[in-house]
């Protein structure tokens, strides 16, 4: 990161602002915390996966055991992200919406996903339908299998993404007010039109940001996801999991080419978020707007 | 807000629980609630149910292994630690992004959330990386008998990077809303800038920095994916508490992974509600003015 001095020496006896080089040392403080901390990391994981050259990064990545944690990676996402939407958008009209009682109850079992541990969840899932779990019989008499499976990594990843779409809703419908849908109800719209045609467009943006949060990571889910899989290669490894297993193997290359193709998501997702941030900030929750 | 619209609300009453006219609050609520028990409350309660019946026998025997406690010692102790740390480094960012014009600003604040969309593995493996004793930052740091790597520094580092987003993103917005005002009010009577951002500065973000502090606390006591790969995860040295849960889920041992699962659940309540109190604490003196 290079720094050019700044043209703003003529400001420097405002009583508003610190001395010029308090100023540059802060910057610089932070502009170096964030390339250690953070820049720095990315670097990494692109100098590792490419070290060997692109052969090697692409050879380790067109492996079968890699491309079926790939598939199932995208597999779950593909599953969770339009629950998410749908039961988010409804929560969130349901609390932003209408006051009744136990709202602020409910608003807070919300946010539990966020502060619960990955593996606490992964947990609960194993004694829900695990050999002694609660469903245990029944899930034997039907020949259904939900830990070490598919549907397990689903409902993992359900729980831990849970929070990301209704809590990008719940301010944004809040701040924006009710005022044009109900016009739209008094000039005779149905429910579904009145949706359609005002909530929905109102909306737009700040669900594709928060299905944008929730894709990021339930593609990187790692601890839930972790528990609940039994690690059966080809069958129920993702990205992450994958990673984990060509790191302990020590195949660098190979943890790192599948790190970079999961860093490339997360950088994706970056800048369609920074863009929405800026394009469409007016059609955010205030908290995302970017003044600049 | 909802409280004006049912003022205002024409008379046509839909729904016998509110004087709402919106549609759709039953059907709403109900799907949401079904949704948020099914896959967030139902496990939940299985932990909890379990761990009320391990009983005091029960909790004692896991709580008594030294290798339980130590675990819990330096789960709590690192991620409060981290989020200390990530409280002063997001402090920095937040007011250098706000107050500051530099030539990588906008980059800067894009790469903020990175740790939030990168996958924790991927940042697990990359941290280790770079710090274990040939890594970028390692072999520097080594000869000098500073040790990253698998060590418990090592976790504070790994949970300082997963904490950051929520410490700068918490104080950033309350940094922008803030007036010049006060501070201009605060020059003009003398006081320095060390003065004005001790006693108006601060006391305005302060909700902001421990709404981060917790969030990144909650988050760091929980965190898995970035940690076990830049621990070591030697028992009773740098052994994780949701490692731990792991290790004993894998024995078999379920009632240890129980308790401590339900003791780091605690420990999130807490946490929740922590965050919960504190807009609740510091909103006092504004609320007073609006009818509720």
């Amino acid at each position: 990161m290079s720094e050019t001095a700044i043209g703003e020496t003529a400001m420097n006896d405002d009583p508003l602002r610190e001395p010029v080089w308090v100023r540059w040392t802060l910057i610089a403080l932070a502009v170096g915390a964030m390339a250690l901390l953070v820049v720095l990391p990315l670097l990494m994981v692109l100098f590792a996966a490419f070290g060997d050259g692109f052969r090697a990064w692409w050879g380790s990545l067109n492996e079968p055991d890699a491309r079926s944690a790939l598939s199932l990676t995208l597999f779950t996402v593909a599953i969770v992200l339009p629950i998410n939407a749908i039961f988010g958008t409804m929560m969130a009209w349901a609390l932003a919406r209408f006051e009744f009682r136990g709202k602020r109850v409910l608003l807070s079992l919300i946010d539990l996903p966020f502060a619960v541990s990955p593996v606490v969840a992964g947990l609960c899932l194993v004694l829900l339908f695990g050999s002694q779990g609660w469903f245990a019989e029944w899930l034997a008499a039907n020949d259904i299998k939900i830990l070490f499976a598919r549907p397990g990594m689903v409902l993992a990843t359900l729980f831990i993404t849970f929070p990301f779409v209704v809590r990008e809703l719940i301010p944004l419908m809040e701040q924006q007010g009710a005022d044009e849908e109900l016009a739209a109800r008094s000039l005779g719209a149905n429910a579904w039109t009145m949706f359609s045609r005002v909530t929905l467009p109102n909306i737009k943006w700040g669900l594709l940001y928060g299905v944008l949060l929730c894709s990021a990571r339930a593609m990187g889910e790692f601890g839930a996801v972790s528990v609940v899989s039994g690690h059966i290669r080809g069958l129920t490894n993702t990205l992450p999991l994958h990673i984990e297993i060509l790191y302990n193997e020590f195949d660098t290359t190979g943890a790192f080419a599948a790190a970079s193709l999961l860093s490339g998501l997360a950088l994706v997702t970056l800048v369609v978020k920074f863009w929405i941030e800026s394009r469409h900030g007016d059609v955010l929750a205030a908290s995302h707007r970017r003044i600049s | 807000m909802n409280a004006s619209v049912a003022a205002t609300a024409p008379t046509t009453v839909r729904s016998p629980r509110s004087r709402n006219p919106l549609p759709g609050f039953g059907l709403s609520l109900g799907l949401g609630l079904s949704w948020l028990s099914l896959v967030v409350m139902v496990p939940l309660l299985a932990l909890s149910v379990r761990a009320v019946g391990l009983g005091v026998d029960g909790w004692w025997r896991a709580l008594s292994d030294p290798r339980v406690q130590a675990s819990l010692k330096l789960s709590f102790g690192t991620a409060f630690v981290a989020a200390v740390c990530a409280s002063i480094i997001g402090a920095l960012v937040a007011w250098v992004l706000v107050r500051y014009r530099f030539p990588v600003r906008r980059l800067l604040d894009a790469l903020v959330d990175l740790p939030f969309a990168l996958p924790t593995a991927v940042a697990g493996i990359a941290l280790t990386a770079i710090y274990s004793a040939n890594g970028w930052i390692g072999q520097w740091l080594e000869p000098h008998g500073l040790k990253i790597a698998y060590t418990s520094t090592g976790i504070v580092l790994a949970l300082i990077f997963i904490g950051l987003p929520f410490a700068v993103r918490t104080v950033q917005p309350l940094l922008e809303t803030l007036g010049r005002e006060q501070e201009e009010a605060a020059a003009s009577l003398g006081a320095s800038r060390l003065t004005a951002l001790r006693r108006v500065i601060f006391p305005e973000i302060l909700p902001g920095l421990l709404t981060g502090f917790s969030l990144a606390f909650a988050r760091g006591l929980g965190e898995y994916g970035s940690v076990i790969f830049i621990a070591g995860n030697l028992p009773y040295k740098t052994e994780i508490a949701p490692l731990l849960i792991t290790i004993r889920l894998e024995e078999y041992d379920y009632n240890a992974a129980i308790a401590l699962a339900a003791l780091l659940l605690v420990a999130s309540f807490l946490s929740l509600l922590a965050i919960n109190a504190i807009p609740l604490l510091f909103a006092h003196e504004r609320r007073k003015g609006k009818p509720q």
